[in-house]
């Protein structure tokens, strides 16, 4: 049985280098052996992306994009379809959960600077898989067509109209139509499950290339490939990533499928954060609902664009900023000057600046998920005469300040900051 | 990690401080309770689907709740021929629109979009309100363009508005509902048929709920089966590298 | 690195453990993915069970009708029509009804049908899935010995009146006979018997 595998093996790789490949990418590519917690969600992502192709996949044989007969057609898949529900239900899980993971991974970057030299490209292709996941979750909002599906899509749809000039006709290309009509749903349709999935995928292999191509940082921000065995080549602080990581990976996996199982059987609608009970109110052009708030992976750009208070009449300033905070991830590499990568060897400075960056981004988050009145208003003469009465607005105002001062001022405090010295070798 | 925790912990009490739901009365619900919806979905069909349907729910599906399709037949299949068929109604859309103001809602989902407490005070929020063109107004749904449909059952309700002192000593309107003809069944009775109702129309949103509910039970259990194989297989091959 | 001895009996324990549990979880999860291809609902409810009023049709005719999008002939005899039929035994493929999946048990007699003159069958040719022609008179256009039946115009296959198929067709086996059950008198349920539903 063995003799015909090897032979088998052998046949296939005079013509693909498939053990090549094994031994490149797995037995025989060396992480660093001090991997923790944070280190989890790259393979995570990946195993988010697999269960949304393929459940995405089963629900496109089911789902009508039809502003007619979509709304039906979710319920359908619901009741009607053996097993619909599950992979309903594991869909629309999947794709908050895939944004955990993400803002998760991206997290980890920032804390041990995983964008530095030479792993510039590699956060890039990381950005613009961020980038497409946002487009894909936008797009695949609509195609419920409930309520939510529909006033979102409005609302983020006609942010493009408040561009100079050309944002008019922008809003009517995208539409299709004079409001959000079947043919936007249509056109949504073929982004969500033929366009933004090939790039995704696209995006997705390059971002493993070039990690493989540089190695994998760590939480040191130590190089591995410094300090090689002088016979083996092999970096000295470097295991094979199979079997080592892939068993500790299997663990993650396992923790992650508990708490991805919780959600979806116990709790699908996650109090209102993964499906919005006014979802399950059918489309309607002609009334809006009362509160309506964005999906809450998006909600932190959202609290910026309505915490930017028109120019000159134009809202285009909020919406400038909100693309900007999303953009702006791009410039890390080059806005971080500290001597050193990680966060363990970092000064004060950096590590609150980097704890306000996140308070900032969880409370916009927050903020972005309720109504602008939500605190109550500022009282008094004095805040009539200012013009300044909700606290909501405000507190987003002041945190979307230091959501971009983190990126503007990293230049200077990361530079000045006082860092300790980086040992040579991976500690733990 | 400690950090995160603690950033969290920090947004708790916001997220108390933004509660500021009407008050709604408790639906005294319990989805295990077969008999309850069975008598729900029986008040579902004579009163309800006359006007509103429930075009994603099929008669046969009320085998979920223990009826046979002999049962569905005989006592529930009104408006449709077969058990296979969805709860849809004749009334056309046009017409429905002209009567109420607006054409009434689909059911099969409403309870997910509106939640159980909202219809179960607002089945029992109708009172008598002669400016309306149906004669009556809702305390959570104003100008409610459906009229009260079981008004029969519960008697005639009226608001009364009262200027008392609230908590903090300032002035404030009490509404209170007061039953001013009673119908045919007692107060407690009325809430008895509105929960089987709700407890029904609930059922009716996700009717994969107890089945989820059930395997999400036996699917956890096997993944912490996976995760103890999973630990010790980990910590056998790290052997290795500590 | 490693420096007592590994133990490799464990090992091999473990990853066979990991690989049994993980594999049974994979195909757990495949399951309802398949399943989910299968006729939803819908299609069920759209394939329940039809009910045909049986009471005017002429001996000697037929009338179709429709079951989860298949016609379904319901053929009545006339005596003289039943009497052809155990004369051309020898010109059929099947005659003896030795394929059971053509027909239910009940039906495994000389008619291929619960009451002897009247033959219910689905009109989906077994060759191909075309619907064949009814040429229910002796004679007339399919030359002089033709005993009655059915032509299928796409490749040629020829049943007689009961769905029995020729021998030379490109069809292999006689039509099929879908389960059926007389509600009453003149009420036929095509789909359904008291074994339960097709």
């Amino acid at each position: 049985m063995e003799k015909y595998l090897t032979g088998l093996l052998g046949w296939i790789d005079e013509r693909f280098p498939l053990t090549a490949n094994w031994k490149a990418h797995l037995s025989e590519y060396y992480a660093p052996k001090n991997f923790n917690f944070w280190y989890y969600f790259g393979s995570l992502a990946m195993l988010v992306l697999v269960l949304q192709i393929v459940t995405g996949i089963f629900l496109t044989m089911h789902y009508k994009p039809d502003a007619e007969l979509a709304f039906a057609s979710v319920e359908y898949i619901m009741r009607d379809v053996s097993w619909g529900w599950l992979i309903r239900y594991m869909h629309s899980t999947g794709s908050s959960m895939f944004f955990v993971v993400v803002y998760l991974h991206m997290l980890r970057g920032m804390l041990y600077g995983s964008y530095r030299n030479p792993r510039e490209l590699l956060w890039l292709f990381g950005v613009g898989i961020f980038l497409c996941l946002m487009g894909e979750a936008f797009f695949g909002y609509l195609l419920p067509w409930g309520q939510m599906s529909y006033w979102g899509a409005q609302v983020i749809i006609n942010l493009f109209t408040s561009i100079p000039f050309i944002g008019p006709d922008i809003s009517l290309w995208v539409r299709g139509d004079y409001t959000v009509s079947d043919a936007t749903l249509n056109r949504f349709f073929a982004f969500h499950v033929a366009a933004l999935p090939l790039v995704l995928l696209g995006l997705v292999a390059a971002h493993i290339i070039a990690l493989h191509e540089v190695g994998s940082n760590n939480p040191d921000g130590v190089e591995i490939k410094k300090l090689k065995d002088p016979k083996t080549h092999i970096p000295l602080d470097g295991i094979p990533f199979h079997p080592y990581y892939t068993v500790k990976d299997i663990v993650g996996v396992a923790v992650f499928l508990i708490v991805f199982s919780a959600i979806l059987f116990f709790a699908p609608e996650m109090g209102g954060y993964f499906l919005e009970a006014n979802n399950f109110i059918p489309a309607d052009s002609l009334k809006t609902p009362p509160h309506i708030a964005p999906v809450w992976y998006f909600t932190p750009y959202y609290s910026i664009l309505r915490a930017v208070p028109p120019i000159l009449n134009s809202q285009f300033p909020g919406v400038a900023a909100m693309g900007l905070s999303v953009m702006v991830f791009a410039l890390l590499p080059w806005l971080d000057r500290s001597p050193v990568k990680s966060i363990r060897y970092r000064g004060n400075q950096y590590k609150v600046w980097l704890a306000l960056f996140v308070i900032s981004f969880l409370v916009l988050g927050y903020l972005g998920t309720e109504p602008t009145n939500v605190w109550g208003q500022f009282s008094g003469s004095w805040a009539e005469h200012l013009d300044i009465k909700e606290r909501a607005t405000w507190a987003a105002r002041l945190f979307t300040l230091v959501y971009f001062l983190f990126f503007v001022l990293m230049p200077w405090y990361s530079k000045i900051d006082k860092t300790k010295p980086v040992p040579e070798r991976v500690t733990g | 990690m400690k950090k995160l925790i603690l950033m969290l912990s920090l947004l708790v009490p916001l997220a108390v401080l933004a509660n500021e739901d009407a008050a709604l009365q408790h639906a005294p619900i319990n989805p295990n309770n077969q008999a309850s919806l069975q008598r729900g979905a029986k008040v579902f069909v004579n009163y309800c689907l006359n006007c509103h349907s429930a075009a994603y729910m099929r008669y046969n599906r009320l085998a979920d709740i223990g009826l046979t399709e002999a049962q569905i037949k005989a006592n529930l299949l009104f408006a449709a021929e077969k058990v296979g068929e969805p709860m849809t109604v004749a009334m056309n859309k046009k017409d429905a629109k002209d009567w109420f103001g607006v054409p009434p809602p689909d059911l099969s989902v409403e309870a997910r979009a509106r939640g159980a407490d909202w219809l179960y005070t607002y089945l029992r929020g109708f009172y008598r309100d002669d400016t309306r063109p149906t004669g009556w107004n809702n305390t959570v749904f104003d100008k409610v363009g459906m009229p009260h449909i079981l008004w029969q059952l519960q008697g005639q309700q009226i608001l009364k508005v009262e200027e008392k002192l609230d908590a903090h000593g300032e002035k404030a309107e009490m509404h209170t509902l007061v039953l001013d003809k009673p119908g045919l069944l007692s107060p407690a009775e009325y809430d008895g048929v509105v929960a089987d109702l709700v407890n029904y129309l609930v059922f009716m949103g996700e009717p994969a709920k107890n089945q989820r509910l059930h395997l999400g039970l036996i699917v956890l259990l096997f993944l912490g089966l996976f995760y103890v194989i999973a630990f010790y297989l980990k910590k056998e091959f790290w052997k290795d590298v500590h | 690195m490693a420096n007592q001895q590994v133990n490799q009996g464990k090992r091999r324990f473990l990853i066979a453990a990991t690989t049994a549990v993980g594999g049974a979880a994979a195909v757990a999860v495949a399951v309802p993915f398949v399943i989910s291809m299968m006729p939803s609902e819908r299609a069920k409810a759209a394939g329940a069970p039809v009910e045909q009023d049986i009471s005017k049709i002429e001996p000697g005719s037929m009338i179709t009708v429709e079951w989860r999008g298949k016609p379904v002939w319901i053929v009545s005899l006339t005596p003289e029509m039943a009497s052809l039929l155990a004369k051309h035994n020898d010109k059929l493929s099947d005659p003896m009804l030795d394929v059971v999946t053509q027909q239910p048990d009940y039906c495994k007699n000389t008619t291929r049908s619960i009451r002897p003159n009247l033959v219910v069958m689905v009109g989906i040719c077994t060759h191909l899935g075309c619907s064949p022609s009814p040429k229910l008179q002796a004679g007339s256009d399919m030359g002089a010995d033709w005993p009655g039946g059915f032509y299928c115009p796409c490749h040629g296959s020829k049943f007689d009146l009961t769905g029995r198929v020729f021998k030379g067709s490109p069809a292999p086996i006689n039509l099929e006979v879908p389960r059926y059950k007389y509600l009453s008198d003149t009420l036929l349920l095509i789909g359904q018997d008291d074994k339960g539903v097709a």
